[in-house]
């Protein structure tokens, strides 16, 4: 019986591939990409706002709305944060991956891998608790100004108009320190792959050639590695433009695009227009994969 | 630290190091200041220098029935999660392993895509889907947005194992009369296996402290991360959630420690080969 249901698998491939494909396709497909895809239709929709009933009629009312000052204030702000967070993270990540990818002997390397990667899967709500800690007005942050006399700075960085605050855990300047340390690992792995990937014998050539060690770095390891700082960016930059988690924790009142989103679905029960500011991001990022795509950026991934 | 390293390459320069040693340390120090928040007397503030040192949280976090109830249900979430993805992602995994078809690419594409886009467009896309079908938001809708991004990491590991098994094995196992089934269960799953795990694991922790698609597919329950959440937007219980926060690291960590062991051990048996 088995036998034979083998023999009629073996020689029908396609059925196979049916049955393999078949689960995994339906789910990602009909749950996941219908999900979004009902998503987009609502972008089209409206709230009449008397009624506070969704009109299911096509219609670009709701993406006008998109542009008015408040949420092009939302879409400026978020997509400043995201990219100063990009960039913070790549001059951040670049040592560390340097150092993974050039000079840790095989073990160091596993327990520096590990070291990275550990905070990239796990506790990103426990993560953002811990900034919360760590920058209240009483926390160590504070204490440590304190400690050494410096408490006038620390006032001055949080009288500093757009970015201050009553006090760091409370300041766009806490939210950008928290998103940068949150993303790290996803900017790290990627730039250390790319590093790897530079044979030695290219540097062996440049050095012979008479380059010194800056001009190496300059001319043939930076810009070798500049696809994976591309690829980092992809997570820096989308995650932060996704993210309520962190602004809702520790920001002002100051909205972002995620607390946006779920306060109109929420409260407001404004799907159409929670619909239409995800659409912001997505584009944003479908444009960047392109980008990214086109730079190389996917082979180190 | 790496002074001792017997790598035939060149040492590293100093101010390389201590800005490598710099940035591992702004990696996990925070997380240290967690566990030790875990022992403040301090209720009401998150005073630092500790005022004073006491290990009542864990009993007090232990008493606590909707802690209980979150933790039970994070934990429901992610081991039924994990098992959907273990299933689907293996599927996908085999398919794109054994055979060409038109649109193959798209297929990575596909799974990657809830975990490149930001979570609030999957979880704003997954309760916009679920509202307009009318089904309650419960337990299972939160295992279905889960699952949604937890298949890629299976398939990510399964595919690669895939790829430095040798199709020798199965071809040979073929030549000595086994059927596709016997072929299945006693050549490719036991060569699968660490790879299961090692994905499963990461499923699992995956989920076990997502928080931003919960919050749009849940209903009125709290999963672990989402009490968290709740804590710090407006904290009430600062000691309790010291001391579940460092439950929440230790339960994350572990599993995906031993799913990178695992991960390691195999590539070490196969010669390092990729």
């Amino acid at each position: 019986m088995l036998n034979r249901a083998s023999t009629y698998l073996y020689q029908r491939p396609k059925l196979i591939l049916a049955l393999l494909l078949g689960p995994p396709m339906f789910y990602m497909l009909v749950v996941y990409v219908g999900s979004l895809f009902a998503l987009l239709i609502n972008s089209f929709f409206y709230l009449e706002e008397f009624t506070g009933l969704i009109v299911r009629q096509f219609t670009l009312r709701t993406y006008l709305q998109l542009f008015s000052p408040t949420n092009l204030g939302i879409f400026g702000r978020t997509a400043g944060m995201a990219l100063a967070v990009t960039i913070a993270d790549a001059i951040i990540a670049f040592p560390l991956a340097y150092y993974i990818a050039r000079y840790a002997s095989p073990r160091m390397k596993t327990f520096l891998y590990i070291a990275v990667t550990l905070p990239l899967w796990s506790s990103y709500i426990v993560r953002v608790y811990a900034w919360k800690l760590i920058l209240a007005k009483e926390g160590i942050i504070s204490w440590f100004f304190h400690l050494f006399g410096l408490q006038p700075v620390l006032d001055g960085i949080l009288s500093i108009p757009a970015i201050g605050g009553s006090s760091l855990s409370l300041s766009p300047i806490g939210m950008f320190i928290t998103f940068c340390y949150i993303w790290l690992p996803y900017m790290i792995v990627p730039i250390q792959t790319a590093l790897e990937r530079v044979p030695k014998s290219l540097l062996e050539a440049s050095s012979d050639l008479g380059a010194n060690a800056t001009q190496t770095f300059r001319n043939v390891i930076l810009p070798l590695a500049f696809p994976g700082v591309v690829a980092g960016s992809i997570f820096t930059f989308s995650l932060t433009l996704g993210d309520f988690i962190v602004p809702q924790s520790l920001g002002n009142s100051r909205f972002f695009i995620g607390q946006a989103v779920y306060s109109y679905q929420g409260t407001a029960g404004n799907i159409p227009l929670a619909a239409a500011m995800t659409m912001g991001p997505v584009v944003i990022m479908i444009t960047y994969l392109l980008i990214a795509r086109k730079l190389g950026a996917f082979d180190a991934l | 630290m790496p002074s001792k390293s017997k790598s035939d390459s060149e040492k590293a320069p100093l101010g390389l190091t201590l800005s490598a040693i710099g940035t591992l340390l702004f990696l996990h120090v925070p997380l240290f200041i967690i566990f030790l928040y875990a022992f403040t007397t301090d209720e009401a503030t998150y005073s630092f220098p500790l005022p004073g040192v006491t290990t009542k949280w864990f009993g007090v976090a232990l008493q606590r029935a909707d802690l209980w109830a979150a933790l039970t249900l994070s934990v429901q979430v992610a081991v039924v999660s994990t098992f959907v993805a273990l299933i689907l992602g293996t599927l996908a995994a085999a398919a794109v392993y054994r055979s060409n078809f038109f649109g193959k690419e798209a297929i990575s594409f596909l799974l990657v895509l809830p975990i490149a886009l930001p979570g609030i467009v999957t979880g704003i896309a997954l309760r916009s889907a679920i509202g307009t079908m009318n089904i309650p938001f419960s337990y299972w809708t939160i295992v279905i947005g889960h699952a949604t991004f937890c298949v890629v990491v299976v398939y990510n590991n399964v595919l690669a194992r895939f790829r430095r098994m040798s199709g020798s094995q199965i071809e040979a196992s073929m030549d000595l009369g086994a059927n596709s089934f016997q072929t299945f269960r006693y050549v490719i799953l036991p060569n699968l296996g660490t790879a299961l795990l090692a994905g499963g694991m990461l499923a699992f922790a995956l989920s076990f402290d997502e928080v931003i698609v919960t919050t749009f597919t849940a209903g009125q329950q709290s999963t672990l991360p989402i009490w968290i959440f709740s804590q710090l937007t407006r904290p009430r219980d600062r000691p309790v959630t010291n001391v579940v926060a460092t439950f929440v690291i230790l339960i994350t960590f572990l599993p995906i420690l031993f799913a990178q062991r695992i991960s390691a051990q195999s590539a070490d048996s196969e010669g390092g080969s990729k």
